[in-house]
């Protein structure tokens, strides 16, 4: 590579808005004009608002520039090429701008900086240093090291990642099995894609790793195929860590083998249930199955298998790099580390905000994301997908904790914050919830596969005013059976929309406001 | 062997998909015949090659991996991206997710249904475009979004729609 390197993301969020075709303009200008420049395709700093966010390169660090248009390319070649010089859409430097400078990156330190398709730019950033030190260390220190960092899934159940691997690693078998759930189904989330498409290689790294530590020899990361770019992306890392020797017979020299195989989900938000993702992997229909087994001892193909979220694994080599105790030492009570958190909606900056646990909602939507990006009231806050709870402002002083917002009938879940403003309609949303429910329901339980549709109809009857005392309380009956009674979180998690919006927002459904919010 | 083809389970454009062909069917499947859990990328391969899941795929998949009609069927149907018929022309999916909502999606998807009168999970009855619902692409920091000929779009409005509906030749 030589010339001045300027940086175009490639992450989906920045091509969605016109990426690639600034990528083409600045190369384009840069011949034009004869400058020496080599364009790096990097992933997203999580500033998406400023998307597409170009950086060059200069002796003061990297200058930032967005959101770039195609048509601007000239001017802010010129610009760029003058040592990051004065133009109306410079930015300084990324790490200045307050929404990144606040963030604690642990586990997206390396998303937006570097080249996500070298595996050279990824080791000169710390890359395999979690695993080099893995390989020093007996398969059951791995474990121990990850259950004292206080690691909790970050697919959304929270459950101890180090517990997990542990089950695993005690269960014998002649084979065993990671697979990485990349089905990232939730609306308002993005964070696995934005970590396979701006660092793959720590997503192998911490595959790797796992694989040691439970004595596994072959993974599965389980890619939704609304992700093309992910997926691509997944496939080139893996290629890559193969041919370099860090996937195979022999990792990195030793005596471990592993490797890694991406499959690709047809549609289906079922499968970011850990079973039925695995019956999908089987190449069945996605559903789910009852537990126990445990995955961890009769998992994919009846294997003993570690099923852990993209973001679990991809924050497990800097636990394995730095120690348990620098990981636990962020965070609040039993929810120990960071988060990264996805703002989405209407939002006035939206993005990837990596911080401790212990902010609060109120600290995330008004403050970090702006409140609305429409300028209206935020009204609502979804937290956790379609399956998390809808707060209103009188909630925004709980703090992001996997207990607190339990306690407050609610998720954080894989960490999405959508955001309403005060035209929302909460009725229309509580419907939305079942309907969704309906269309994905993997139809293998009653209260799920029928209770969805019998409880878009009460809505509907609800706000046509019929009956609606009766029906309001049959409403309440029905969530309480799919909470109860279903045998996954789709159907049994569908009920905190449904419930926060009738709790919080009861007008919306032509309900009294109650006095005192249930809680 | 790869199943990663950054545009599969996406329409690719207009006529890139080969006629059914029982023959190639065959080489697609046996070249995966021996994967463990080969069903889903052999149907993915399948819908890659012709755009559909042909009927006469189904016996011809139970044969190849000694799975009865009923398990393939079912495998062929539980999943929202495998198409039981040709594909359209052109394919575009509008997230209609919550967060895309949130910033409007539902208007856009009315105006789509009123330009090319059809609804979500219809095409135009000159097979020009299919119109999908699609929960969620991740782009929910540039919302709405949408997939057109498996390219993505975001930060959707009026106008920006009203561009991809201009590219369909009808």
């Amino acid at each position: 590579m030589s010339g001045v390197r300027i940086y175009v993301p490639c992450d989906a969020a920045a091509v969605a808005v016109g990426a690639d075709e600034v990528a083409a303009a600045l190369a384009e200008a840069a011949v034009r004009s004869n400058a020496p420049v080599s364009i790096v395709r990097n992933g997203s700093r999580g500033l998406h608002w400023l998307e597409p966010m170009v950086e060059v390169e200069t002796p003061a660090g990297r200058i930032a520039y967005g959101p770039v248009a195609a048509s601007d390319a000239d001017s802010v070649l010129n610009a760029a090429l003058a040592n990051g010089g004065d133009h109306r859409l410079r930015l300084g430097r990324p790490e200045d701008i307050p929404f990144f400078r606040n963030q604690t990156r642990l586990t997206f330190a390396r998303c937006g900086v570097i080249d996500p398709r070298s595996l050279d730019d990824f080791r000169a950033h710390d890359g395999y240093k979690g695993l080099a030190r893995a390989l020093t260390i007996p398969p059951a220190a791995i474990v121990e090291e990850v259950a004292q960092s206080g690691l909790r899934g970050r697919g959304g159940a929270g459950f101890p990642t180090g517990v997990k691997w542990k089950t695993v690693a005690d269960t014998r078998a002649d084979q065993k099995y990671i697979v990485c759930n990349a089905d990232e189904g939730d609306s308002g989330t993005f964070a696995d894609r934005m970590i396979m498409e701006g660092d793959p290689f720590v997503l192998v790294e911490g595959m790797t790793i796992a694989a040691i530590a439970v004595g596994a020899t072959q993974g599965y990361i389980y890619i939704r195929s609304e992700y093309p770019h992910a997926i691509a992306a997944m496939n080139e890392a893996i290629l890559a860590a193969r041919r370099a020797g860090m996937l195979g017979k022999s990792v990195a020299g030793s005596a471990y083998a592993f490797d890694i195989e991406v499959r690709v989900g047809a549609g289906a938000y079922v499968c970011g249930e850990e079973t039925s993702l695995l019956d999908s992997i089987e190449g069945k229909r996605g559903v789910v199955r009852a537990k126990p087994p445990l995955p961890a001892h009769k998992g994919l193909f009846g294997k003993p298998t570690v099923v852990n979220n993209v973001l679990s694994l991809a924050t497990v080599p800097l636990i394995l790099e730095k120690g348990a105790a620098f990981y636990r030492d962020f965070g609040m009570g039993k929810s120990r580390g960071t988060m990264p958190i996805q703002l989405a909606g209407n939002i006035k900056y939206p993005g990837l905000y990596e911080t401790a646990f212990g902010i609060t909602l109120g600290e995330l939507v008004d403050e970090i994301g702006g409140g609305t990006a429409s300028g209206r009231p935020v009204r609502a806050v979804q937290v956790g997908g379609p399956l998390g709870a809808y707060f209103p402002r009188s909630l925004f002083h709980l703090p992001f904790d996997y207990e607190a917002f339990a306690a407050a009938d609610g998720l954080i879940g894989h960490g999405g914050v959508v955001v309403f403003d005060d035209t929302v309609d909460m009725a229309k949303q509580a419907r939305f919830a079942m309907e969704f429910c309906a269309i994905e329901s993997c139809g293998k339980c009653t209260p799920c596969r029928v209770g969805s549709t019998r409880g878009v109809e009460v809505i509907d009857r609800i706000v046509r005013n019929e009956n609606r005392a009766g029906n309001l309380a049959l409403l309440e009956d029905l969530c309480h059976t799919m909470k109860f009674g279903s045998l996954c979180a789709l159907g049994g998690f569908t009920p905190y929309p449904v419930m926060s919006a009738l709790v919080h927002f009861p007008e919306d459904f032509g309900a009294p406001p109650r006095l005192q919010a249930a809680e | 062997m790869r199943n990663g083809n950054p545009d599969r389970a996406t329409a690719k454009p207009a006529g890139r998909y080969a006629p059914w062909n029982a023959e190639t069917a065959r080489e697609i499947i046996a070249e995966r015949q021996a994967t463990p859990g080969a069903l889903l990328p052999i149907l993915h391969a399948l819908q890659d090659e012709f755009g559909y899941i042909h009927r006469e795929a189904v016996p011809l998949i139970g044969e190849m991996l000694n799975l009865t009609r009923a398990e393939v069927h079912g495998v062929v149907t539980f999943y929202h991206d495998f198409r039981h018929e040709p594909a359209a022309r052109h394919l575009l999916k509008l997230c209609r997710a919550e967060s895309c909502q949130a910033r409007g999606s539902d208007a856009l998807a009315a105006r789509a249904m009123e330009r090319l009168g059809v609804s979500f999970g219809e095409t135009t009855p000159d097979g020009s475009v299919a119109l999908d619902a699609v929960y969620c692409l991740g782009l929910c920091s540039v919302s709405p979004s949408a997939m057109f000929d498996g390219k993505i779009h975001a930060r959707l409005d009026e106008a920006k729609l009203d561009r991809l509906l201009a590219e369909i030749d009808r």
